[in-house]
């Protein structure tokens, strides 16, 4: 019985139909169910639900330590869950790796941290780099695209022959997300995209990503702990809590709970500003 | 799923209709740029005026909003007028976004190598000999100064951080010194009883074997190991913190980073590695003296006879002497690379690697330099 199967599996990779493609119009983008992670002593994850609808922008809070980079880090696959389901638009990835490779990292984008760089490329090179991947293009599209991709987040053309050890950590942020939108993805995922930037350039951070997001209709994943973007930026937040998500709303949600986390985070002495605005 | 990018044109006088459909994305990119270069106006072209109608384009993302923005500015270029219509409106802020795109860098081109290049680079790598030259001598005066510093205050030395130097670079090096010693000791007793043998001069096979081993072979062995083990470790720990700033972070909290990292560092080299040399000689010629009796038939007792009427003291201090100075070359070489090393992965590597090169060629100028002397003074 298993020999057949193998065996199918091996024919299967000389088949010649046609690669199932990814349907990027559905209305779910990410839809996560029951997700367990748990380390050797931990248990971080316990039962995770949450659907992240095509075109909006969920904002993700939580305390720190709470597992919000531990859920990042298994929606994008670099943590393998203990159980539990993510669907990108239909499609379960963490089951099948080809089909991962070539379907779903194809269409998404991700801005890690502290912008994660290749240290050894130019900027040009960082933001080719994928597309050079996943694209058969001429060099001049390619250094055209790239141009194109700087000038909407925000970056001179001169940008581009420059090494990321010569930029400052907003211009590492925005070649970041100029990477990470290389080929025009479905879905981005931030990690804390704002963190590190002063009031003034992560606020232009935050129009930075709004603007880019209604004009290429991204759907966005956002773990965050800037309130002033969770106002600006998202159109709904989950909170990650005791490695659950125990509330999901708009804004408006978020500040008539009474739940007291909530209630401390959202309408404590920080957030009082961002409220009244 | 999905429709090719299509792109048909009708001439009609002057005029230039381009009927756009499917989709413009990046998936169909190389073909759309195909398109698009075939349509676009040659010189002098007669056309005034170009109009693409986009009504049909089911998708279109940056890739084709840029080759659409490619076409008109071609057009303008040789003087039409060129416009688009019927772009459905979802996708009109693309399209002017792409259209902000100002000035386009030079495309990045792969200069020749020319004669002029090639003088340059060997006047550049000279330059940097005579850097490194520089950082180096700086290094050991820094050392040097950071040195007394700890007899006029020894509270401030890193005692601890210099025992657990030993440890890791002394203590945990002895197993594989002594295998590699012993196998390089073996190695070259068997070739000198083959070839010895043919005059019936087995037995001048100890005086080899003990004069290379103690003079040269021992020393230099256990110095290229060390560098390739903790010369390498020294340079890539100090880089890695130098690139994540805890070297500053040292220095503005009041610390002197050559007292605190690179002095224990060095001083551990300088203790571990003549005892290393030691166990490296004693190991070669246990590894020699069995060769002898097993291969050689020359008993033990005949091979240890032999080599107390050979060697000298002179023989083994010559060795030993030279340990300690090639251990302070080692680290020194080591500690430079590393706090040399830039922000870049890259760097990191490169820095390394040159710490190691450099370290062995050093050590074998150094044995050079030594062989010189011992001559002169006649030992």
């Amino acid at each position: 019985m298993s020999n057949t199967e193998s065996g199918f599996d091996i024919l299967s990779l000389f088949d010649d139909t046609p690669q199932p493609q990814l349907d990027i119009s559905q209305d779910i983008a990410l839809r996560v169910r029951n997700l367990h992670v748990r380390f050797k002593r931990q248990h971080v994850l316990k039962g995770v639900n949450f659907d992240v609808k095509r075109g909006e922008v969920l904002g993700f809070v939580g305390a720190s330590g709470a597992g919000k980079s531990v859920l990042l880090r298994t929606m994008i696959g670099l943590i393998q869950p203990t159980s539990g389901t993510i669907e990108v638009f239909g499609q379960e990835f963490s089951k099948a790796k080809e089909l991962r490779e070539q379907l779903i990292e194809r269409h998404w984008g991700i801005l890690f941290q502290h912008g994660a760089l290749f240290s050894a490329l130019t900027v040009r090179q960082n933001v080719q780099f994928p597309m050079r991947e996943y694209l058969d293009l001429s060099p001049r599209l390619l250094d055209e695209v790239a141009a194109a991709k700087l000038k909407m987040v925000g970056l001179p053309p001169e940008a581009l022959n420059k090494m990321p050890s010569e930029l400052s950590g907003g211009m590492i942020k925005r070649v970041a997300l100029a990477r990470a939108l290389a080929l025009d993805p479905a879905i981005v995922f931030l990690d804390e995209p704002t963190s590190g930037l002063d009031p003034i350039s992560a606020g232009e951070f935050d129009n930075l990503i709004r603007t880019l997001q209604r004009t290429l209709g991204l759907t966005v994943f956002m773990v965050t702990h800037d309130l002033d973007s969770l106002h600006s930026v998202c159109d709904r937040i989950a909170v990650l809590a005791d490695g659950k998500v125990i509330a999901a709303g708009p804004m408006s949600v978020m500040l008539a709970s009474e739940h007291p986390w909530l209630k401390a985070y959202f309408r404590g002495k920080r957030g009082r500003v961002g409220a009244t605005m | 799923m999905g429709a090719d990018a299509l792109l048909a044109a009708t001439v009609s006088g002057d005029r230039l209709e381009l009927l756009a459909a499917g989709d413009w994305t990046a998936d169909r990119a190389n073909d759309l740029e195909r398109l698009i270069m075939a349509v676009a106006l040659p010189r002098k072209s007669p056309i005034r005026t170009v109009r693409v109608n986009m009504a049909g384009v089911a998708k279109l993302d940056t890739y084709g909003a840029w080759l659409l923005e490619r076409l008109l500015r071609g057009s303008r270029e040789q003087g039409a007028k060129a416009d688009v219509v019927d772009l459905p409106e979802q996708f009109r802020t693309l399209v002017d976004t792409v259209h902000q795109t100002t000035e386009l860098p030079d495309p990045e081109r792969l200069r020749r190598a020319s004669v002029a290049d090639w003088l340059a680079a060997v006047g550049e790598n000279i330059a940097e000999v005579g850097r490194s030259a520089a950082l180096f001598v700086q290094m050991f005066g820094a050392v040097s100064v950071a040195f007394l510093r700890v007899f006029w205050r020894p509270r401030t030395f890193r005692f601890t951080s210099l025992v657990n130097q030993i440890d890791l670079v002394g203590w945990r090096a002895v197993p594989i010194i002594v295998l590699i010693t012993f196998l390089i000791g073996a190695i070259l007793a068997q070739q000198g009883i083959f070839h010895f043998r043919r005059f019936g001069a087995d037995i001048f096979v100890v005086d080899m074997v003990g004069i290379l081993v103690l003079r040269e072979i021992g020393v230099l062995i256990v110095c290229i190991m060390v560098a390739g083990r903790s010369g390498s470790a020294y340079t890539a720990e100090l880089g890695s913190m130098k690139m994540r700033e805890e070297v500053d972070a040292l220095q503005t909290m009041g610390f002197d980073p050559i007292s605190v990292l690179v002095l224990p560092r060095i001083l551990a080299l300088v203790i571990a590695v003549p005892m290393l040399t030691f166990l490296g000689e004693m190991s070669a010629l246990y590894g020699a003296g069995l060769v002898a009796s097993l291969y050689g038939g020359i008993q033990p007792e005949v091979f240890v006879q032999r080599l107390r009427e050979v060697i000298s003291l002179d023989h083994f201090m010559v060795g030993m002497i030279k340990a300690p100075f090639m251990a302070m070359v080692i680290g020194v070489v080591a500690c430079v690379r590393g706090l040399e090393t830039k922000g870049s992965a890259e760097s990191l590597g490169a820095q390394t690697t040159a710490a190691v090169v450099q370290a062995i060629f050093l050590v074998i100028v150094l044995d050079g330099i030594f062989a010189v002397f011992f001559a002169a003074i006649d030992k």
